[in-house]
């Protein structure tokens, strides 16, 4: 008979929880009128995911010391339960986002299922102590994420952007696989700290076959976190995705990447670490160049955001490739603003969205800040926060960021980092410029379908909006406490 | 009551959410910022008399821990010379803020919310002392600027505000790599503690910052397009006040913090401003509008003041902090007028302006009593500035006087054509006879900042003797801002 391992049910708690939420938003899909789905899917995924917030909050207060359970292929510890917490509160703040799309309604329900399945598989792979459990994780909340980008088949572009998704994401996964397969036969094991130790056993830093497993992990990580290189789906798919989704990937996804990556170099991967700092870094500076320069040119504000999404990715690499304490720490923190960010910014495109019956690009854009002064104060702050200006969290995050690069020695990086702010500034700046400063009637918008009447409100929206807008505001002024935090989370790693 | 300099940042930060949060209609929205805005003139005169000279030091001052890992704190207090230039802040503020509302500008709520939000940011860059707050400060006073400029400027803005943004931001963040590494190497970011740091490179960063805002010469590209394309009450907050957060920065920060190299880079620091002052004063005095002539004496000007910053002795430095209050009020007060005769004659050109004193007695002596201050006129406070700022640079070579000087008499030749060519020849083709005098609403914002003029110059010595402990600023700085007292 095979040993069966203790199961710790409560470090599983949140996934519990979520995939709960999606059984019962799929049996609602089955059993229920066609007119109910939709509240019960949406009501499924947020109490799922408060739920799935709850335990996480739960899990990192009893979590003093990390723990290796069920067989040490999952770690419970106060790292992992951070990044829980920030995925369930970005997902929570993405059923309020995506309440009122208009999805078609067969696939409403189905499409809560999978929200709550993606979030379930984010948050089980943060956890993730072994390479098993590493692939397992990402294909869950991978393939979940593939059907959610293609579910909006009445949108231009969206199977499309699945399909893409699916076919990229499915190289880069493979990838990661084929890592993971060289490194287990280097070192014969598949635990996280165990393949440390294997490798200063074994003398095997340096080996061929480790690093050249390492670089495949980091590669499909990176593609996961799109970080340049490994990026060039990211605006294709950004664009055509349904917005809701768009929001979920940019702010989950990236939480959910970028932790992992930190976790496994830091745990798998100490001896290596002068050859990934450097990989790490380069590839935060091609992203910083790539994500920056591109942005400059778009005019669709979607496409904007994505390539902005592969400038900050590079950001927050820059903490992981400074390999210290600090650099954890500010890692963690700077995640917390960035989900907010993301979210917020993706809803209030949503609402545009909804109101133009069209895609949002900064001529479109115009004269929204008189119109919906909620949603174009809060995508101003946004913007502000991304481009790492006071009063956000988002300078915070940054200041932690290229402080920690400094701690690490590395000044050039911290002024590679505020170059790329410096250019940043201009395209998140026009955003603002657009909603603001150019009057609806000084553009000729042609023919664009304007919806309307009243530009419908909708409370749940706005109410993710404010929340999102409140995290990004509160993470300026309430520094220490969250510092702390992130300081306990990063302790569980061993630096 | 160190709870007062708090007050003083907190005051126009809640007036300006009370503005924002609330749907008043554009009058009330007015009312309350002007409110807040006088209300924040009475807290400044409350510090002035708690204000204790003879002690001198840091006071008023106040900290409290904002993240203590890398140990940051919120710490704000003013030395003398602060509280000058806040009280600078607050008056031309409440004029701006005065002037605006009379001017009935749309979109109020926003408006005035922005006015009072870039008040507080000011306040705090003149009082904040932590290198971070400080940036923090620094970098708020940029949002309010962008959008004021943006939305309420004129038919060129969008222009004006990428250009001023690209140049501000550029030096804010060369400032921002400086800070981090300066604070994480010295291990605390308190401005108050002790240190002093010997890297030119670091230096160069504040430098950068600084030199942009200010602006000196050859950093002063937004300027005329700025300058030009804001609100008349806009543009006398940036050359008015901003400005002078430069160069508090370059008193606070760069001198105080970095005596060596400040040594090793006098000499081009004190050529660049030369070379400011004499250029700015042809400009201006070849410029085609009443606007122009403003925007490039200010250039200018910031290069005489720069001059006594870096002579870096009690004359220079004393006159400096005279001369930053002196031009913040006359430079507010001239663009303030500028905007009047905008107003009147929808245009600043002088090709097509002129001859507005007749039928207009109260504009033409507001405008003759305020430009003659601001050439220098001996008894003017004005001329006890640049007396000072010229006595101190002449120890660090008489070359820089003799260009002071020089510049001194440009500065008459343009300020008395802009004069002549608004007030004297022939009626332009622009000038209506319709167009009516000064309203006593714009002389209710207006001639405060006369008066205060007037004030200094009989009493220049209430600045020049109030400024630094025991009035011995440059033998002392280092050891002045090392430490608490």
């Amino acid at each position: 008979m095979i040993p069966r391992p203790h199961v710790d049910w409560f470090a599983l708690a949140p996934e519990l929880m979520l995939l709960g939420a999606m059984g019962f938003a799929l049996m609602g899909a089955v059993l229920l009128p066609k007119e109910n789905r939709r509240d019960f899917g949406a009501l499924s995924a947020a109490i799922g995911f408060t739920g799935a917030f709850v335990y996480a909050v739960v899990i990192y207060v009893h979590t003093p010391e990390p723990q290796s359970v069920i067989a040490d292929s999952v770690t419970r510890d106060r790292f992992g339960a951070l990044a829980q917490v920030m995925i369930c509160g970005a997902g929570l703040l993405v059923v309020g986002v995506a309440y009122a799309n208009r999805m078609r309604d067969e696939h409403v329900a189905e499409f809560y299922a999978l929200l709550a399945a993606a979030g379930a598989g984010m948050c089980f792979l943060v956890t993730a102590n072994n390479l098993m459990t590493l692939f397992l994780g990402l294909e869950w909340f991978s393939i979940a994420l593939y059907i959610l980008c293609a579910i909006d088949s009445q949108l231009e572009g969206s199977l499309e952007a699945g399909l893409k998704y699916l076919i990229i994401g499915g190289f880069g996964s493979a990838v990661l696989l084929f890592g993971s397969a060289l490194v287990y036969g280097a070192t014969g094991e598949l635990a996280f700290n165990q393949i440390a130790d294997a490798v200063s056993a074994q003398h095997l830093s340096g080996d061929a076959l480790l690093v050249g497993g390492l670089a495949m992990m980091i590669v499909g990580l990176g593609f996961k976190a799109s970080a340049a290189p490994f990026h060039q789906w990211t605006p294709d798919v950004y664009e055509g995705a349904p917005t809701p989704v768009t929001a979920f990937m940019s702010a989950a996804t990236k939480v959910t990447a970028l932790v992992l990556m930190l976790r496994v170099l830091r745990t798998a991967f100490p001896q290596e670490a002068h050859l990934w700092t450097i990989a790490v870094a380069a590839i935060a500076c091609a992203s910083l160049a790539v994500g920056n320069l591109s942005a400059l040119v778009q005019r669709n504000v979607k496409r904007m955001l994505a390539y902005s999404s592969i400038s900050q990715a590079g950001f927050m690499l820059i903490p992981i490739a400074s390999n210290n304490e600090l650099g954890a720490r500010a890692l963690l923190f700077y995640l917390i603003p960035y989900a907010a960010m993301s979210v917020g910014a993706f809803a209030v495109i949503t609402a545009r969205e909804r109101e133009l019956a069209a895609p949002v690009t900064l001529d479109n854009l115009a004269g929204m800040g008189w119109e919906r002064p909620l949603l174009g104060v809060a995508m101003g702050m946004f913007m502000f926060g991304f481009a790492g200006l006071p009063p956000t969290g988002g300078f915070v995050g940054k200041f932690y960021a290229f402080s920690a690069a400094y701690e690490h020695g590395w000044t050039w990086l911290v002024i590679v980092g505020v170059v790329a702010t410096a250019v940043s500034l201009y395209y998140y700046l026009a955003v603002v410029r657009a909603m603001y400063m150019r009057p609806a009637s000084e553009l000729q918008l042609g023919a664009v379908p304007v919806a309307g009447g009243a530009p419908p409100r909708d409370a749940l929206l706005q109410t993710s909006v404010v929340l999102a807008l409140g995290v990004t505001l509160a993470t300026f002024f309430a520094v220490q406490p969250l510092i702390d935090v992130a300081k306990h989370a990063a302790s569980a790693l061993p630096f | 009551m160190a709870w007062l300099t708090t007050a003083m940042i907190l005051l126009p930060l809640a007036g300006a959410l009370l503005v924002w949060v609330f749907p008043w209609d554009n009058f009330t929205a007015g009312a309350i910022a002007l409110l807040v805005a006088l209300a924040e003139v009475g807290v400044w005169i409350e510090c002035l008399v708690r204000f204790d000279f003879n002690q001198g030091g840091l006071q008023l001052d106040q900290q409290t821990s904002w993240f203590s890992d890398l140990h940051v704190s919120y710490h704000v207090g003013m030395y003398g010379f602060s509280l000058w230039l806040v009280g600078l802040t607050v008056v031309v503020q409440a004029a701006t803020i005065a002037y605006a509302f009379w001017a009935r500008r749309t979109g109020a709520r926003a408006y005035f919310g922005l006015m009072l939000l870039l008040t507080a940011a000011i306040v705090g860059v003149f009082t904040a002392q932590d290198l971070l707050l400080f940036y923090v400060f620094w970098e708020a006073m940029l949002l309010p600027l962008y959008v004021l400029i943006g939305v309420w400027g004129g038919p060129g803005r969008l222009g004006a505000t990428i250009k001023f943004v690209i140049y501000t931001m550029a030096g804010s963040l060369l400032m921002l790599a400086a800070v981090i590494v300066l604070g994480l190497s010295q291990g605390t970011f308190d401005l108050t503690a002790s240190w002093q740091s010997s890297s030119d490179w670091l230096f160069l960063g504040f430098v950068a910052a600084f030199a942009v805002k200010a602006p000196l010469f050859p950093l002063h590209g937004w300027l005329p397009d700025a300058y030009r394309e804001s609100p008349p009450e806009v543009s006398a907050v940036l050359s008015g006040v901003v400005s002078k957060a430069a160069i508090y920065g370059f008193i606070r920060i760069a001198i105080t913090k970095f005596p060596e190299p400040t040594k090793d880079f006098r000499t081009v620091i004190l050529v660049l401003a030369a070379i400011g002052l004499v250029y700015g004063s042809l400009l201006a005095f070849r410029a085609p509008d009443v606007r122009g002539v403003i925007a490039y004496s200010s250039l200018a000007q910031l290069g005489l003041i720069t001059f006594g910053v870096f002579a870096v002795n009690d004359l220079g430095l004393n006159g400096a902090v005279l001369q930053m209050v002196n031009h913040g009020l006359i430079s507010a007060a001239l663009f303030l007028l500028a905007g009047g005769i905008e107003r009147r004659a929808a245009t600043g050109e002088f090709a097509r302006l002129g001859g507005m004193a007749r039928g207009r007695p109260v504009l033409a002596t507001v405008l003759m009593t305020t430009g003659v201050i601001a050439l220098a006129v001996p008894g003017s406070a004005a001329f006890a500035g640049e007396f000072a700022i010229l006595a101190g640079v002449f120890t660090r070579g008489w070359g820089y006087a003799v260009v002071g000087a020089v510049a001194i008499v440009l500065a008459a030749m343009y300020m008395l054509r802009l004069i002549s060519a608004v007030l004297h020849r022939e009626p332009g083709p622009a000038v209506t006879p319709a167009a009516l005098d000064l309203r006593p609403a714009e002389l209710a914002a207006i001639v405060p900042l006369l008066a205060c003029l007037l004030a200094l110059s009989v009493w220049p010595a209430a600045i020049t003797e109030r400024s630094f402990t025991g009035n011995r600023a440059g033998a002392e700085i280092g050891a002045q801002f090392g430490g608490k007292p």
